[in-house]
């Protein structure tokens, strides 16, 4: 009765779609975030350069283990999408990742990395989230 | 202080939005020539690596993450990522008019609200400006 319900109400998915769903979204959100508050630590790249040259940005970016981190935590999103790829169709997974990808970083991103995420910027991220959605359709 | 981008940081943003958009349809052109790759012949992937399609996709690729890097170390990542949605756009009509894929009604309502949410980002401050601390004032204070 509960599974034709809810197959009613979702017709293209269940509780293991969205569980997968929402792990490439936290995933991609742990790694944007991770590389943003690198990014942070590090300073402003353009400084960096003028001073060290680019080989020293380069240095200051590849040896900060908060950006090495980031970067394995995107490499992880991307295999969890592939791996929920090949259960739950590309025309959902896709667009319904990115979409909740965008509203997890506003939040993500006022906690974490404290930002002013003021309404104009939650505006933002759900005007994208919801024409990322459309495009997919 | 509010902070505003100069020219050259609209051309990162820029740089971000196009190198992104030119290089997954590049990759996806050149993916579609290779054929589909399955868990049994991922030698096909290194096959993939020859075809110049997927190398222009892979180097453009390298650029758009050189860009997202350089406008973290002086943006926010919720002023960033909504202002380089845009590309979503380029993509769409780059399959539309080069790669000849139809796009429905819903595609362009799609288009026009991404339009809408980089335009609410695109005049506000860039980087959150965080007030020092007292403890941090109080110290200088003492030092002084």
């Amino acid at each position: 009765m509960t599974m034709t319900l809810s197959s009613h109400l979702l017709p293209s998915a269940s509780l293991e779609t969205w569980s997968l769903i929402t792990a490439v979204a936290a995933t991609a959100v742990a790694g944007d975030v991770l590389t943003a508050g690198a990014m942070r630590r590090i300073g402003d790249l353009d400084d960096i350069r003028a001073h060290s040259g680019l080989l020293g940005a380069i240095k200051a970016v590849v040896t900060s283990p908060m950006f090495l981190l980031g970067v394995a935590t995107m490499a992880l999103s991307f295999f969890t999408l592939l791996f929920t790829l090949s259960i739950v169709d590309v025309s959902l997974a896709t667009p319904a990742s990115a979409a909740m990808t965008f509203i997890g970083n506003a939040f993500a991103a006022k906690f974490f990395l404290h930002e002013n995420v003021d309404r104009r910027r939650w505006f933002a991220a759900i005007f994208v989230c919801l024409g990322v959605f459309l495009l997919a359709h | 202080m509010k902070h505003t981008l100069t020219p050259q940081r609209y051309l990162v943003l820029l740089a971000i939005m196009v190198t992104v958009s030119f290089g997954d349809t590049l990759l996806s052109h050149g993916m579609s020539q290779v054929g589909p790759v399955s868990i049994h012949h991922l030698g096909l992937l290194l096959t993939a690596l020859k075809n110049p399609w997927v190398i222009g996709g892979i180097v453009l690729l390298i650029g758009f993450f050189s860009s997202y890097l350089s406008a973290l170390s002086w943006a926010d990542l919720t002023f960033v990522l909504p202002s380089t949605a845009f590309s979503y756009v380029i993509i769409a009509l780059l399959s539309r008019f080069w790669l000849h894929e139809t796009i429905s009604v819903s595609r362009w309502l799609g288009i026009v609200s991404i339009v809408c949410g980089v335009g609410f980002v695109a005049n506000g401050p860039s980087l959150t400006e965080h007030p020092v601390p007292p403890k941090a004032i109080l110290t200088a204070k003492e030092q002084a």
